[in-house]
């Protein structure tokens, strides 16, 4: 079974850490990867930078530019991953902007991603419907899970047809916003986490978006599966470097 | 083969709308509205009345006697250039504005390089007393201080991009983001033939009024509605598809397309994007644009702010690949230069993005007989200070 999937199976909510590949230095990888495992995170989204992160706040777009000047690309990503199921089993996800994967070639990065164990996508502006018309065929062969987002926006009719597509987990943007840019939940997200609750979908919710300390963590995970924490994660290796995660992973959870 | 967007939204291979989920809702409401209230009478009453009372249109077709002499062939001039707000920027707006409040949005955004589609969001922005903010990158900012001012006067609020270039590719992915902040009120005008669909069809057909009043037009002058080419710049390339749009399938009406090559095509200091883009996504739509190997998006030069992007619109993609279009470029040299000679010659300063169309002459010679009709997007009253520096004037 994918890891993914059999992780969503584990009775308890999930602590998920989105980090930006080839920061704070290129090379950083490996060891931040290794590190949130042995803190006790459930799953990792490893970000490849992009130039123009649409989706992404100041934290996210700096890393991202950062991680571009540091030298990272596609190629040296998956070489520093390529060994990477020797030491890590818990999921490994890629979240990325779908052009530098068409580059890649979409069939040759799936390719890739299996050989090296990673276990899903998530690409945020990769449609539903294209993803459909023609990629999903290649996810599926590689066995790479895609990762739909659904926002307080999204109706009860599209957060069925993105159910009904998806085979692994729906990633619940917490509200209308880019990343980092919300701090705290209000009464518009409890009704939307309870609204989503109550669809009683047949994948598991992960929240992300504006998590950042253990009490977003508790709200967002009341009914969801799990949260997803990424600015709140790159600011702390901004002003710590990459020596302390398990610290800043002790004080959420 | 067919000009004319899908289904689907696309032109060819090219167009789409790869946007992330967080923009579905906003961009499928379009969607599904846009043609459906630009049909209707009302609608299509009120942006006929402004074109005209407002903007001043018809702009004239212009006999470039003087020009035509020095290239030995015909040339007419279509002067968007004195339409209201100084470029054709502003039959996009008109029709965006009147679609915004048919969409009962209340706040207007929109991203601006040389300020010129900025002025034109600020402009109708103020006649329907719509809230206004415009991103613009911080470098253009500072290149193009008079239209920054002129926004401010309109009322809008002018923000700085801050990230990547800090320039007009920057200025547009911000204002992406605040519409991804702001789901419910807010409408986002683009300013060119770009974007996710339905955004380079709804201003492509907005622009349309250009090649509408050039057929009708040249049919008085020359008993005829065709011309042999029409010729125009492309930045994102709404001038362009104003003009070429009611020409797309009559054959004999050659389409051509300038862009700009900055300090040479080949000098890495370059917009030129059909010459240097690959297929790929920029700003939610499949097109050409420039990038690196590994699908990140390149930093362009231009001397012209508002061709100044690294992209093109799935229109003009297509018109590339299917060799429907000609496609040439200028550098700012030959651009500067065809706009001080358009200067001399007719007593007309354009704009410098509008000036890379004008040096077409200097890469094809017409024939005596030929009737060349080209894209006078925008005055050069902005440019004043490029002009200056670039000439010791
Ligand atoms: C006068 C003028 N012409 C042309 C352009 C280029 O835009 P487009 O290719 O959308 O016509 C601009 C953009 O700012 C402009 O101001």
């Amino acid at each position: 079974m994918n890891r993914i999937n059999q992780k969503m199976q584990e009775d308890k909510k999930l602590l998920s850490i989105y980090f930006t590949a080839g920061y704070p230095s290129l090379n950083d990888t490996v060891k931040i990867i290794q590190d949130l495992e042995a803190s006790g995170i459930d799953m990792i989204e490893i970000g490849l930078p992009f130039s123009d992160p649409l989706a992404d706040g100041p934290t996210i777009q700096n890393s991202s530019t950062a991680a571009l000047k540091n030298g990272m690309t596609t190629n040296i990503l998956f070489e520093q991953l390529k060994d990477i199921r020797k030491t890590v089993s818990i999921p490994l996800i890629l979240m990325g902007y779908f052009n530098p994967m068409l580059q890649y070639g979409v069939e040759a990065f799936c390719a890739k991603c299996q050989e090296i164990g990673i276990d899903g996508l998530i690409l945020p502006d990769l449609p539903l419907a294209v993803y459909q018309d023609e990629y999903e065929a290649i996810f599926k062969k590689h066995d790479l899970k895609n990762v739909f987002l659904i926002t307080p926006q999204t109706s009860d009719e599209r957060i069925k047809q993105i159910d009904d597509a998806s085979n692994a987990f729906i990633y619940m943007v917490s509200s209308a916003s880019v990343t980092g840019s919300k701090s705290g939940f209000g009464n518009t997200q409890e009704t939307y986490f309870e609204r989503i609750a109550s669809m009683k979908l047949n994948n598991p919710q992960i929240v992300g978006f504006g998590i950042n300390n253990a009490d977003t963590f508790n709200q967002a995970t009341k009914n969801a599966k799990g949260a997803i924490i990424g600015s709140a994660f790159i600011k702390h290796l901004t002003k710590n470097g990459v020596n302390t995660i398990s610290k800043f992973v002790s004080k959420i959870r | 083969m067919n000009y004319n967007v899908n289904e689907k939204g696309y032109y060819g291979e090219f167009g789409g709308a790869y946007i992330p989920e967080m923009l579905y809702p906003n961009v499928e409401e379009l969607r599904q509205n846009y043609l459906k209230v630009m049909a209707e009478p009302e609608f299509k009453k009120e942006f006929d009345q402004l074109l005209k009372d407002y903007v001043g249109r018809p702009s004239p077709l212009y006999l470039a006697k003087r020009l035509s002499e020095k290239y030995n062939t015909k040339v007419y001039l279509k002067r968007e250039d004195l339409n209201h707000t100084g470029a054709h920027k502003v039959n996009n707006t008109i029709g965006q504005i009147l679609m915004a409040k048919r969409l009962k949005k209340t706040r207007i955004i929109a991203e601006t390089g040389a300020g010129q589609h900025g002025v034109a969001t600020a402009t109708v922005c103020a006649l329907m007393g719509m809230k206004c903010v415009v991103y613009m990158g911080e470098i253009d900012i500072a290149r193009q201080a008079p239209n920054v001012a002129r926004m401010k006067m309109l009322g809008a609020e002018v923000r700085p991009a801050l990230s990547g270039s800090k320039t007009l590719k920057d200025a547009t992915n911000e204002a992406i983001r605040d519409w991804i902040n702001n789901p419910v009120d807010t409408h986002y005008i683009i300013g060119s033939a770009i974007g996710p669909h339905p955004y380079p069809d709804m201003v492509t057909k907005f622009q349309s009024i250009i090649s509408e009043e050039i057929k009708w037009q040249l049919k008085e002058k020359e008993g005829r509605e065709n011309p042999d080419y029409v010729v125009a710049c492309i930045g994102g390339g709404s001038n362009a598809a104003g003009t070429y749009y009611h020409f797309l399938d009559q054959k004999e009406v050659g389409i051509i397309a300038v862009e700009a090559a900055g300090k040479g095509v080949d000098s890495g200091e370059s917009a030129a994007t059909s010459a240097l883009g690959q297929e790929g996504i920029i700003h939610g739509c499949k097109t050409l644009l420039m990038q690196t190997k590994d699908g990140q998006i390149t930093e362009p030069y231009s001397i012209s702010a508002g061709l100044d992007y690294p992209g093109v619109g799935p229109l003009h993609a297509h018109l590339y690949k299917s060799g429907r279009g000609e496609f040439y470029s200028a550098t700012d040299d030959e651009a500067m230069l065809a706009g001080l000679e358009l200067t001399k010659l007719e007593g007309i300063i354009p704009a410098i993005e509008s000036s890379h169309a004008l040096a077409i002459f200097k890469h094809k010679t017409f024939k005596p007989d030929d009737v060349v009709v080209i894209s006078l997007s925008g005055r050069g009253d902005k440019d004043l200070d490029n002009y200056i520096k670039y000439f010791n004037l």
